[in-house]
C-alpha cells in the first residue's frame, strides 16, 4: 500500500532497516531522551551506539531501526523536536559506510577446531585478541552481513559468548567532480522538506 | 594585637558573600521573564527559593495552593487565558510527582508553562534520600524539555531558554529541577538576552509554492471544510481565519480545543466535530472533497476510525509542529509552519483573485451549502426537556443566556464538558479553557482560579461534574484566600456520567463502580471553605439560583441536581466512523 504525503509516495507497511545518525548535545540525560522517545512512541531499536562527534560538545547517536517510510519519517520528525538534537539524518537513503564490531568467545582447543577458527579469522580479516587452552576471543568488524556470517560460521565450532557494539555509520565521500557533497539532511529528506515547508 | 585565625581570608569571603545565591538569581531571572504571579507549594528542597520569594513579594506574587496539581492547573488556566507563560514552584519528591498530571495535561494541550521543582542536594542525588525522586526522568516524556541544574551560574541561561522553549513553536511545559545546594550557592549573575540553542525552536517559513497550491485547491474545491484546532488560538489567527472563511464562504468546524477559534454563532460554523460533534459537522467531513486542517493533530476523538475519516477528501494540513504532519493522516499538501502566517497569505492570495473567479468559486459551493443546511435541519443538537428534572443541557443554555455569552468558562472532563462544548456558543479565543488531550478530571476549578487571576473583572465559571469537583475541590480555599471570585457549577448527577453512559451503551447497562451519590453536601462544603453555596433541584428554580450565584461577589458554588441518566448525543463510538454516529 502506498500513501502520498506532500506529493511524495510513502510506502506503508513495507518495513525496511534504516540507520539514523543523530547529532545531540553532549549533556547528561540526552541519550535517554532519545531512547525514551523511541519506546514511548513504540518505535523499535535494533542497535544503538553513541560517541563523540567531530566537535566534542556534540555526540553522534547511531540508531538502527526498522519501519515503513511513514514510520521513519515520524521518527525523524519526533527526534528533531528534542531541544538538544541538532540534526537527524537517515543515512540509509544515501551512499554510506556502516560498521559494527563484535567480540566473540569460541571454544576451541588446540587441534582442528582451533585451526578452523584461525582460518576463518584470516578469511574475515578478524583478529584473535585472547587465547587460553580451551578458548579464543576473536574480534571482528564489518557491515551487518559480514559480522553475521562470521558468527554463523563460528557457531558449529562452539560460540560461548558474543558482545556487539551496534552499528556506526558515516556518509561516503564524493569522488567525481559532478557529484555534489550534501551536508546536513540527505537528498530525499531535502525534497521532503521542500514539499513540507 | 589579636592573632587572626589562619584560615581567615577576608577579601575572598567578602567577595563571595556579595554574589547572589542561586535562589536570588532564579527570582531575578523570573522577574526578567515578566513573571508576576507564581503558583506553588513550599517544602524542604525549595526553602531557599521561598525565602527569596518572600523578599521579592512586591515583584512576584506567590499563590499558595492546597495541592500541587492545583498549582499547575492554575498556571495552565492563567496561561490559556492570557497566552503568557504560566509559572509554578513545587518541592522535590511528592511535590514534583503531584505536579506531573498538570504537566502532562499542559503538554497534551500545548500550554506554555515553566515548572520549577526543588531537588535534594546534589551530593544526595541517587541515594534514595528523603523526598528524592528522579523528576527529570519522570517528566521527560511529557515536557518540551527539562533541566537538572548543576551549578548556580547556569541558572540565568536555563531560565531564559526554558521560557523561550515554553512559548515558541508549539508551546508546552518545561521543567527546571533545582537541587537545594544549587539554590544556596553563590554565583555571578548577569541578564542574558540570547538563547543558547536557537535551532531547536526555529519555525521554518512557509513555502510560497505550497501556499499557492493550497489556495488553488481550496478555490476549486466543491465540498471543502475548514477543520480548526487549538493552533488558531496559540498563533492568534482568529481574525485571519474569519476573513478567509468569509471571503470564500467556507464551512468551519472546530475541535474541542478549537472552540472559540471561530465564532460558534457564525452562520459558517457547523459546530464541533468528532465523537460528540454535530451531525452536520461529521457528515460534512464524511462527504468533503477537501479538508483544510488548521492547527490540529487529527486526534482519535476527532477522527474515529482513521481509515474511514474524510474518505473522499484531499487534505491540506497546516501545523507548526512538523511531527504532527503525517503522524496519523497523510495529507496531500503539507504546510509546516505558523497557521496565522498561512491564513494571512491565503487571504492576500484570495484578494489578488479577480472578482469573477471568486464569485465562481463561491457559487460552485452552493449545492454543498444546501446539503449542509439539510443536515443541520435533519439533526440539530437536541435533547428532551423536562418539567420535573433539571436537564444538564438546559443549565448550559441558561448559563449562556445569563452571561450574554461573555464568560470565561473552564471545565473538567466528561459529559458536562461535552454539553458545554455543544450548548455554549463560544465567540472568542481563550474563552473556553478545558482539558482536551489528557482528559484530566479536576482541571476546571483550579484552571478557573488561574484565569480569574489574569482577568479579575471577568466572570469566570468552572463547569464541573460531581466527580471531577471532588478531585480538586480543596482549591476552593485558594480561591477564597486570594479573593478570586470564581463561580463553580457542579452538574450533580451522582454518577461518573460519561463512564456510566458508555456502560449503558456498550456494556449492557452494567454500572460498574460509577455511583458516587454518597457525596458531601456541596452547599455546606462551600460554606465550610468560606464560599457561598447554592443549590438548584427543580427546573423552576434554576434561573434564579444561577442568577443569584453569578451575582454573588465572592466565590460561589452551585450544586445543580440534574437528570441522573442523561446521555451525550450525538456519539460516534470509539474507533467507528462518522456514519456510525448515534444521534439519540
Amino acid at each position: 500500500m502506498a500513501l502520498e504525503i506532500g506529493n511524495r509516495q510513502l510506502e506503508i507497511g513495507n518495513t525496511m532497516r534504516h540507520t539514523l545518525s543523530i547529532i545531540v548535545a553532549d549533556e547528561p540525560g540526552e541519550l535517554s531522551r532519545i531512547v525514551g522517545l523511541f519506546s514511548a512512541r513504540g518505535f523499535n531499536i535494533e542497535t544503538v551506539s553513541v560517541g563523540e562527534s567531530l566537535d566534542p560538545r556534540w555526540s553522534r547517536v547511531t540508531i538502527v531501526t526498522r519501519g515503513d517510510d511513514r514510520t521513519i519519517h515520524q521518527i525523524v520528525k519526533q527526534c528533531e523536536r528534542l531541544a538538544r538534537v541538532r540534526e537527524v539524518q537517515d543515512v540509509t537513503t544515501r551512499p554510506h559506510i556502516e560498521r559494527e564490531m563484535a567480540l566473540i568467545t569460541v571454544s576451541a582447543s588446540a587441534g582442528a577446531d582451533r585451526q578452523e577458527v584461525l582460518s576463518l579469522v584470516s578469511v574475515f580479516r578478524a583478529k584473535v585478541v585472547d587465547i587460553s587452552h580451551t578458548q579464543l576471543i576473536v574480534e571482528a568488524s564489518g557491515n551487518k552481513e559480514k559480522v553475521d556470517t562470521f558468527i554463523e560460521l563460528l557457531r558449529p565450532i562452539g560460540v560461548t559468548d558474543i558482545t556487539r557494539t551496534g552499528y556506526i555509520a558515516i556518509n561516503r565521500l564524493a569522488v567525481s567532480a559532478g557529484e555534489k557533497e550534501v551536508s546536513g539532511n540527505d537528498a530525499t529528506e531535502e525534497r521532503f522538506e521542500r514539499t513540507f515547508s | 594585637m589579636v592573632a587572626q585565625p589562619k584560615t581567615f581570608n577576608p577579601p575572598l569571603r567578602s567577595a563571595a558573600a556579595d554574589l547572589p545565591t542561586g535562589a536570588e538569581i532564579l527570582v531575578e531571572a523570573l522577574v526578567y521573564e515578566g513573571v508576576d504571579a507564581i503558583f506553588g507549594y513550599p517544602g524542604g528542597a525549595v526553602l531557599h527559593i521561598y525565602d527569596e520569594l518572600w523578599r521579592a513579594r512586591d515583584r512576584i506574587t506567590h499563590y499558595l495552593v492546597r495541592h500541587e496539581q492545583g498549582a499547575v492547573h492554575m498556571a495552565e488556566g492563567y496561561a490559556r487565558a492570557t497566552g503568557r507563560v504560566g509559572a509554578v514552584l513545587v518541592t522535590s519528591g511528592p511535590g514534583a510527582t503531584n505536579a506531573v498530571t498538570g504537566i502532562a495535561n499542559a503538554y497534551m494541550d500545548s500550554t506554555p508553562l515553566v515548572v520549577i521543582t526543588g531537588q535534594v542536594p546534589k551530593h544526595l542525588i541517587g541515594t534514595d534520600a528523603f523526598q528524592e525522586v528522579d523528576t527529570v526522568g519522570i517528566t521527560r516524556p511529557c515536557v518540551k524539555h527539562n533541566y537538572l541544574v548543576r551549578e548556580a551560574r547556569d541558572l540565568a541561561a536555563i531560565v531564559r531558554e526554558a521560557f523561550h522553549l515554553a512559548r515558541s513553536g508549539r508551546p508546552g511545559p518545561v521543567v527546571i529541577d533545582i537541587p537545594k545546594d544549587v539554590s544556596a550557592a553563590r554565583s555571578n549573575y548577569s541578564r542574558l538576552d540570547h538563547v543558547g540553542f536557537p535551532f531547536s525552536t526555529a519555525t521554518a517559513p512557509l513555502a510560497a509554492d505550497s501556499v499557492q497550491q493550497a489556495i488553488h485547491l481550496i478555490l476549486s474545491a466543491k465540498r471543502p471544510v475548514l477543520y480548526i484546532g487549538g493552533g488558531i488560538t496559540n498563533s492568534g489567527a482568529f481574525d485571519s481565519l474569519l476573513s478567509f472563511a468569509e471571503a470564500l464562504r467556507l464551512p468551519v468546524t472546530p475541535t474541542l480545543m478549537g472552540l472559540g477559534g471561530f465564532p460558534s454563532s457564525h452562520p459558517l460554523c457547523l459546530g464541533m466535530l468528532g465523537m460528540h460533534g454535530t451531525y452536520a459537522a461529521n457528515m460534512a467531513i464524511a462527504e468533503s472533497d477537501l479538508l483544510v486542517a488548521l492547527g490540529v493533530r487529527f486526534d482519535d476523538r476527532v477522527t474515529g476510525k482513521l481509515a474511514t475519516f474524510a474518505p473522499q477528501a484531499r487534505i491540506i494540513h497546516v501545523d507548526i509542529d512538523p511531527a504532527n504532519i503525517g503522524k496519523n493522516v497523510a495529507p496531500s499538501l503539507a504546510l509546516a509552519g505558523d497557521v496565522k502566517q498561512a491564513l494571512e497569505q491565503f487571504v492576500s492570495l484570495v484578494q489578488q483573485q479577480n472578482d469573477d473567479e471568486l464569485q465562481q468559486s463561491v457559487q460552485q459551493r452552493e449545492p454543498w451549502w444546501d446539503q449542509i443546511r439539510n443536515w443541520q435541519r435533519q439533526q440539530p443538537l437536541r435533547f428532551s426537556g423536562s418539567q420535573e428534572q433539571i436537564k444538564p443541557q438546559t443549565v448550559i443554555r441558561e448559563l449562556h443566556r445569563l452571561t450574554g455569552g461573555e464568560a470565561i468558562v473552564t471545565t473538567d472532563v466528561g459529559q458536562h464538558q461535552m454539553w458545554v462544548a455543544q450548548f455554549y456558543p463560544f465567540t472568542k479565543t481563550r474563552q473556553l479553557i478545558t482539558s482536551g488531550g489528557l482528559g484530566t478530571m479536576g482541571f476546571g476549578l483550579p484552571a478557573a482560579v488561574g484565569a480569574q487571576l489574569a482577568f479579575p473583572e471577568q466572570l469566570v465559571i468552572a463547569v464541573v461534574g460531581d466527580g471531577g469537583f471532588q478531585m480538586t475541590n480543596q482549591e476552593l480555599a485558594t480561591a477564597v484566600q486570594y479573593g478570586l471570585p470564581v463561580k463553580i457549577l457542579i452538574m450533580n448527577n451522582g454518577y461518573l456520567g460519561m463512564v456510566r453512559q458508555w456502560q449503558e451503551m456498550f456494556y449492557d447497562r452494567t454500572y460498574s463502580e460509577v455511583d458516587i451519590s454518597v457525596a458531601p453536601d456541596f452547599v455546606k462544603l462551600a460554606e465550610a471553605y468560606g464560599a457561598a453555596g447554592f443549590r438548584a433541584e427543580r427546573p423552576s428554580e434554576l434561573r434564579n439560583v444561577l442568577k443569584a450565584a453569578l451575582d454573588h461577589k465572592g466565590v460561589a458554588v452551585v450544586d445543580i441536581v440534574v437528570t441522573k441518566e442523561e446521555n451525550v448525543f450525538p456519539i460516534v463510538p470509539a474507533g467507528a466512523n462518522a456514519r456510525d454516529m448515534i444521534v439519540q
